[in-house]
């Protein structure tokens, strides 16, 4: 919050009506991400009603044991991780597109998830055969830790192919982005064959992403790496606005190019690797919320990378709703729920722009 | 003063400059001409570093490879030839840019100015991206005019790089965008700007540089350089110059294409 707080004040520079509407959007995202956050956690298949409970708790009554475990140790965790992976998914989405120049890359359709998945994934099934000094050094923090290793490699990957001559293709992107994600599904393919049944269990909701698994020891691991990744976002907005005119002149306008290039990379790495070390592959979130928010205040990255963390934390919770209720007592994978909202999204940019792509 | 010895530019294994020696004043607008493929913009962007080179450059007395990047923004602004954005950003946030580069932050007066002067005042809230080619060069002027707005600064000159400002334009803002070069150069700045029109070049310039087939092959006065000789080697057609007055500069007239 100091970080949003800090990047709404220095955007104040004399307002244009986008600048000022991009803050008023700010208050309003705010308001709507607790009041949905509570809707949140009064909506469930236990039927418990947090806001009878709350109230209980708050006059100084007894709240009965089984509540208390629905609300603080189910309900409260998952709206945590869900505020978190949201959060985390939009800023990245939203850091890759100022990093690529293209409002078209995104975490999950360029195969950057698809590569933490596979670090994530090798670290379940290769974890065992490390040395247990390793294992235990790192803790809770393999497998996410797994997933930053393996969303940077692809990364990196992914901009030194796309990228020649300071300029990046997004076709060559979008394909090396189908590579990745296959070769990653690929080689998970092998290890969930390797696996053994526990592993199998774990290993399942990679495939779906969903929230369901949220726990505080995930919530704890996650949160320092999250909060660490998108922490870089505030120092990267003005290098990421004068990118947009591309890298030469963003240059010659005193920005450290190689730098921010660096820091964006790893930032999403560090986000989108323990979004999907928590959750699995969830979808689109990184392109409809930057896309949603330039549309109504502008692309200027001070107000975008702030704003879209609070839009894609309600995005993701609201989806999350949808999951828990569309099929009530069961619950649909997440990852479908936005897939199905994003994918239309997603080919709608693609044919607003079909003439600036040469596929 | 800008100081460029030996700049050699390769693309791929095909050599494009030849070990380039050349000197700007602050003060003056030093012109690169040429025909096309002859290497202007190559010269210009290995000055400004935005090319891999050899030799060495250096500006106001000091080796510009030993700069941070803020430190030449400081010192310098560069117009592309043409600069795509790749986000909808209206006019205003465009020009607003340039006052990142430090110096020039804070006076948040500075892009309503430089809008006025590249005659653009009302188009604040336009989206760049609808802009036509010529606005949207106007506009990016008016962003880098913001940066150096200053032609001198705490006693060093600064310095405009300019790769065919005016291709794009009419005619009335061709002249204003070079008064506007020609300003910035009596103010004490330095100015380097790569031309196509010569007329606008003889007019405008204190001293061209005529480059052909990555060389330069005559460096002087306007006078000296927009002759016929030199010029009809280079283009490779026959050229017709006229002085209406002694005082003025030549004026050119291409004639026919030379048979060789």
């Amino acid at each position: 919050m100091v970080a949003l707080s800090d990047t709404l004040a220095r955007g104040a520079i004399r307002g244009t009506d986008r600048a000022v509407l991009a803050r008023r959007v700010s208050v309003f995202l705010i308001i709507l991400l607790v009041i949905v956050s509570l809707y949140s956690l009064t909506t469930g298949a236990a039927g418990t009603s947090a806001a009878q409970a709350l109230a209980t708790w708050i006059t100084g009554g007894e709240v009965s044991l089984r509540d208390r475990v629905v609300l603080l140790d189910i309900r409260l965790p998952r709206l945590m991780m869900g505020v978190l992976v949201g959060a985390s998914l939009a800023v990245s989405g939203a850091l890759m597109q100022g990093l690529f120049r293209n409002p078209l890359a995104d975490p999950g359709i360029v195969g950057i998830s698809s590569g933490a998945g596979l670090g994530a994934i090798t670290a379940i099934v290769l974890g065992p055969l490390l040395p247990v000094a390793f294992v235990s050094l790192l803790g809770h923090y393999l497998v996410p830790f797994a997933a930053f290793l393996g969303g940077w490699g692809t990364t990196l990957l992914l901009y030194r192919v796309a990228t020649r001559k300071g300029r990046t293709s997004v076709a060559t992107m979008l394909l090396a982005g189908i590579a990745l994600a296959a070769f990653a599904a690929a080689i998970s393919g092998i290890l969930v064959y390797r696996a053994d049944d526990n592993q199998l269990r774990d290993l399942t909701f990679w495939s779906m992403g969903s929230l369901a698994g949220a726990s505080w020891s995930k919530v704890f691991t996650a949160t320092p790496i999250i909060i660490l990744g998108m922490a870089a976002a505030p120092f990267l907005a003005k290098g990421l606005n004068a990118l947009a005119l591309g890298e030469a002149t963003a240059g010659h306008l005193g920005i450290n190019i190689q730098l921010v290039k660096r820091i964006a990379i790893l930032s999403v790495a560090a986000s989108t690797g323990a979004a999907v070390a928590m959750t699995g592959g969830i979808g689109f979130i990184g392109i409809v919320v930057p896309h949603l928010l330039r549309l109504a205040t502008g692309p200027d990255n001070r107000y975008l990378l702030p704003n879209a963390a609070l839009l894609g934390a309600i995005l993701l919770i609201v989806a999350d709703m949808i999951s828990r209720v569309i099929i009530a007592p069961a619950e649909l994978p997440i990852g479908i729920v936005t897939a199905v909202l994003g994918s239309p999204v997603f080919l709608w940019i693609l044919l607003r722009r079909r003439g600036v792509l040469d596929l | 003063m800008l100081y460029a010895k030996d700049i050699t530019v390769s693309l791929g294994s095909k050599p494009v400059l030849h070990g380039i020696t050349c000197t700007a004043a602050a003060g003056e607008v030093t012109a690169i001409v040429g025909p096309n493929g002859s290497g202007k913009t190559t010269l210009l962007r290995a000055l400004t570093g935005d090319i891999a080179h050899g030799g060495q450059i250096a500006l106001n007395d000091r080796d510009v490879t030993g700069m941070q990047a803020w430190q030449l923004a400081s010192l310098r602004g560069v117009l592309p030839q043409a600069t795509p954005l790749a986000f909808p950003f209206t006019v205003i946030e465009v020009v607003r840019m340039g006052l990142m580069a430090g110096v020039s932050a804070g006076r948040n007066h500075l892009p309503e100015q430089a809008l006025a002067q590249v005659d653009l005042t009302g188009y604040e809230n336009c989206f760049y991206q609808e802009l036509s080619g010529g606005e949207q060069q106007r506009v990016q002027l008016a962003r880098v005019l913001c940066q150096v707005w200053e032609p001198t600064l705490d006693g060093q000159s600064r310095w405009l790089f300019l790769d065919e400002p005016v291709s794009s334009l009419d005619i009335a803002h061709q002249l204003q965008v070079m008064q506007i070069a020609r300003a910035f150069a009596e103010g004490g700045g330095g100015v380097i700007m790569v031309m196509h029109d010569l007329n606008l070049t003889a007019m405008f310039s204190d001293k061209v540089i005529l480059m052909k087939n990555g060389r330069i092959v005559k460096t002087g006065t306007p006078v000296e350089v927009i002759a016929n000789e030199p010029l009809s080697d280079a283009y490779g057609c026959k050229i017709d110059l006229s002085r209406p007055a002694p005082a003025t500069a030549p004026l050119f007239h291409p004639a026919t294409v030379s048979t060789h």
